[in-house]
């Protein structure tokens, strides 16, 4: 792997780490707060925020040097969404359930 | 390797390497590995073939009088299990694949040579349990073991084939993601994507199917085990859970599954049908995008085979319209071989004669897809014959076929021998004349309404004609099958030696030694040449037709 | 007959011990695992999108079912393990740059931290899953999920079926992702024991780098199931 390490990322490790704390505790506190239908997408909101977090800093998406790796990630996030939301057109037009 | 016709001092090659069952069974040598997976799933071809034959037999006779209704339910079940994860979907890509795709790219092995090897092991452990499942009683679900039958009523061994499946799956994912690294990183210099052979675009969307298909396929089976074995039930109906969620999980693979058995196939029709004109492929791009098309599109239409299982018809006439949309892909590919052909130098060696046959049967498989992708005729002939015909003319017509073809076209790299042309030739005719008539009969049955799975049709016994010409055609199609073992294995030993490029072939395979050295090129080669280059190959001599003799 | 571990090096030069035969150089090698392991961890999130479009289609047909059986479950718990697996991530990214770096100390308590903080979860989980065994909320013959109000709907009572298909899901995805965690700690043990030898340096420390990014990915399957399966509909 490519040799990022010369300004020390030890800062935006840190970083980061204490920002998923929060956002697990912002995400904790949040459900217990009324949000009516916003808790679902507030809930899924800050998760998605975390993953993003961890795969562009911790596992270096951000700074990959190869074209390649974000296709990867991408592809798989298609795919997955195609299962999830092809499926639920069947679900979601079911007048009659 | 003794060879019976005297000849100087053999050269050192994957075969005569190293002597001894270790050096076989603890390979790292992918061309090795491709001849295990070779006698492994001819095997299975056989044990597949013969569950067939039982049904066929039973089907002579309108009445259920060969075996009792579980029995036949077990038949047709086993027959489908073994053939697709056990036969097809591993044929091409990890037989020819394994072989051919690090020599196409020019390099020495796949990226992950023991994986390749555990890939392998992860095959006979999952055959094995298949065996022992079917020998212990075996499964009577259809192969498409569907709830709340196979979770909650049937108790026959559905955990364990189920397992089984799993973890051929996984042998299966192992191969994906070892071509899709290889073909990514480890092409000789100058071996651009836009000169890959069309073979090697064929097997990188075939990967990609199997990378992001398999799994979901695998927590299903999951599923059903925990459902099975410790009572979670996800699509039990007294929990509320619904059976058409089973149909999605398993159909969002099965679906993409057929393009894995399919498109390596197209892969080798390109490369015969180009080598046997003596021309490059028409479109080279048009059908190199087409797989890669085939592969992203191939997701977007599996509820298309639960058109009448309860789903909502809106989200239906969505599915029937992007099936419609999967087919042009496919029917690029199949104008750009025949425009291939045009004014082309047709020659007549068994690998076309195959590649014909492909090109007709695929085409009437592909349409008769359409006719299923309409939602007014699919409710009339799903779950008839005419279904089972569809799918066996692109899997046996076409699938099989280019699994034939490919065989014959580089039986002299792989074995270092030329198979006998003239009952290659006979054998080829045998089994187009013996396939057609066993499924084409089998479309007319399923349109004038006999169902499929049924071991008894005696309430219309007007049926027995076609299913005994079908029967026949099945007997013919044995007899064709069993002529490329028998010659391979007898030129073994007597055929011809075969010259580095016996076909006068473009591709990197071809200029190494038949059979190859271990390292596949005595120097990395350096391509500068664009992919099916035969006008060069044939510029100089011109006057001379180039056949393997 | 060619010496094989001559082939295919255009250069004399003394090749990396650990550079296979088959790849022309280390740089290649490195990046075919690091592709590698992206395309398998992109089967693993189809893997586990099975189970979370399961979720999904039952979810919003049982909602109110499937909050009651939520709050059942000990969202504390929840949140400390999500916690934990965001600190042995930490320690994770801090052990591959110990490798890459060569501190062989750091590297080797960067990975034995990760290793307590991933049996540190596995315990908690062990807890949740006591918890629901003493409470009969492990599907099977022995279930029960009687007079439990919907939240938000007093007087209401969640369907105990429905509320059972809840726990089918929760058991096997909370389940299929301890199983990932387990062999995660397999991979760990091997790696801790090589950064024990020494067998890893600034120029080779590929399997630490594939290691580390499984694991992330199991976090990261965690903090998908966070909030989904102990936070649907928590407010008073």
């Amino acid at each position: 792997m490519s040799e990022h390490a010369k300004s020390s990322p030890l800062k935006m490790y840190f970083g980061i780490w204490i920002a998923l704390l929060l956002c697990t505790y912002i995400t904790y506190k949040a459900a217990f707060i009324e949000l009516g239908r916003f808790n679902a997408a507030v809930a899924l909101g800050i998760a998605t925020l975390k993953a993003t977090l961890v795969a562009l800093f911790f596992m270096h998406v951000w700074h990959a040097s190869e074209k390649l790796t974000k296709l990867v990630v991408i592809a798989a996030l298609f795919f997955l969404l195609l299962l999830l939301g092809l499926t639920m057109t069947d679900y979601a037009t079911r007048v009659w359930s | 390797m003794q060879t019976a016709i005297s000849q100087p001092v053999e050269r050192e090659n994957y075969l005569n390497t190293k002597y001894g069952v270790w050096s076989w069974l603890l390979t790292t040598d992918h061309k090795r590995i491709a001849l295990l997976y070779l006698l492994s799933i001819t095997f299975f071809f056989f044990i597949g073939g013969f569950f067939a034959l039982l049904i066929r037999l039973e089907l002579l006779t309108p009445a259920g009088d060969l075996v009792q209704a579980d029995t036949y339910n077990k038949l047709f079940t086993m027959h489908g299990m073994v053939m697709i994860f056990f036969f097809l979907i591993p044929s091409i890509p990890a037989v020819l694949g394994n072989f051919l795709v690090p020599m196409m790219i020019g390099t020495k092995d796949l990226a992950f040579p023991r994986i390749n090897l555990l890939s392998w092991y992860l095959y006979i452990i999952g055959g094995l349990m298949m065996l022992h499942c079917m020998m212990t009683g075996g499964v009577d679900t259809g192969w498409t073991f569907y709830a709340p039958f196979a979770t909650n009523f049937t108790n026959t061994k559905i955990v364990e084939a189920g397992l089984a499946i799993f973890v051929a799956g996984f042998s299966s994912i192992l191969t994906g993601l070892n071509f899709v690294v290889t073909i990514h990183r480890m092409r000789a210099p100058g071996m651009t994507w836009s000169r890959l052979p069309l073979f090697i675009w064929a097997h990188y969307a075939t990967s990609i199917i199997q990378l992001l298909g398999t799994p979901v396929i695998a927590v299903t089976i999951v599923m059903v085990a925990a459902e099975r074995a410790l009572h979670l039930g996800i699509f039990d109906p007294k929990l509320g859970g619904d059976p058409l969620l089973f149909q999605h999980l398993f159909w969002f693979y099965s679906h993409p599954a057929v393009y894995i058995m399919i498109l390596p196939a197209m892969g080798v029709q390109s490369e015969i049908i180009a080598c046997f004109s003596r021309k490059r492929i028409f479109g080279y791009h048009f059908v190199a995008f087409s797989s890669i098309a085939i592969a992203v599109f191939g997701f977007l239409v599996w509820a298309h085979h639960m058109f009448v299982a309860g789903m909502s018809v809106y989200a239906a006439l969505v599915f029937s319209l992007l099936s419609y949309a999967v087919a042009v892909p496919s029917a690029i590919k199949v104008f750009n071989w025949t425009a291939t052909l045009y004014k082309g130098s047709i020659h007549y060696d068994a690998p076309m004669l195959y590649a014909f046959g492909f090109l007709g049967l695929f085409t009437i498989g592909g349409l008769t897809g359409l006719f299923l992708a309409a939602l007014g005729i699919d409710v009339h002939v799903t779950d008839t014959y005419f279904v089972v015909a569809h799918f066996h003319y692109i899997m046996v017509g076409g699938a099989v076929m280019g699994y034939l073809g490919g065989m014959h076209f580089w039986w002299p790299k792989i074995s270092g021998r030329l198979y006998p042309e003239g009952w290659a030739r006979l054998a080829a005719l045998i089994v187009f004349i013996g396939f057609n008539l066993t499924f084409f009969p089998q479309f007319v049955l399923g349109y004038m309404g006999m169902p499929r799975r049924y071991y008894d049709y005696s309430h219309m016994p007007e049926f027995q004609v076609l299913n005994v010409l079908s029967t026949a055609g099945a007997t013919v199609l044995g007899v064709g099958y069993l002529l490329p073992m028998i010659y391979f294995l007898w030129s073994m030993r007597y055929g011809k030696p075969a010259s580095d490029n016996p076909w006068n072939a473009a591709g990197l395979e071809w200029k190494t030694a038949s059979p190859p050295p271990t390292f596949n090129f005595d120097e990395e080669p350096v391509v500068t040449w664009e992919a099916y280059n035969y006008d060069e190959l044939d510029a100089p001599h011109k006057e001379e037709v180039p056949v393997a003799r | 007959m060619p010496d094989s571990t001559v082939i295919g090096l255009q250069h004399e030069e003394e090749h990396h011990p650990e550079l296979l035969h088959h790849f022309a150089e280390p740089q290649q090698q490195r990046d075919a695992a690091s592709l590698g392991m992206w395309v398998f961890l992109a089967t693993e999130v189809m893997f586990f999108g099975g189970l979370f479009c399961a979720y999904l289609i039952y979810r919003r047909l049982y909602f109110g079912d499937f909050a009651a059986a939520s709050k059942s479950i000990d969202a504390t718990l929840g949140a400390t393990n999500t916690a934990v697996l965001i600190c042995s991530s930490l320690t994770v990214v801090l052990a591959v740059w110990a490798a890459q770096t060569a501190r062989r100390t750091l590297l080797i308590s960067m990975l034995g931290i990760t290793m307590l903080l991933g049996l540190a979860f596995l315990g908690i989980k062990a807890k949740e899953y006591t918890d629901k065994f003493e409470e009969h909320h492990v599907p099977g013959a022995s279930f029960s999920f009687e007079n439990v109000e919907i939240p938000g709907h007093p007087g209401q009572f969640a369907n105990p079926r429905h509320a059972q298909m809840f726990f089918s899901l929760y058991f096997v995805m909370t389940g299929l992702h301890a199983l990932h965690m387990i062999i995660g700690l397999g991979v760990f043990t091997w790696l801790l024991l090589m950064a024990w030898k020494g067998r890893f340096t600034p120029e080779w420390h590929t399997p630490v780098e594939i290691g580390g990014l499984y694991w992330h990915f199991v976090d990261i399957v965690w903090i998908y199931l966070f909030p989904l399966l102990y936070l649907i509909d928590r407010h008073p």
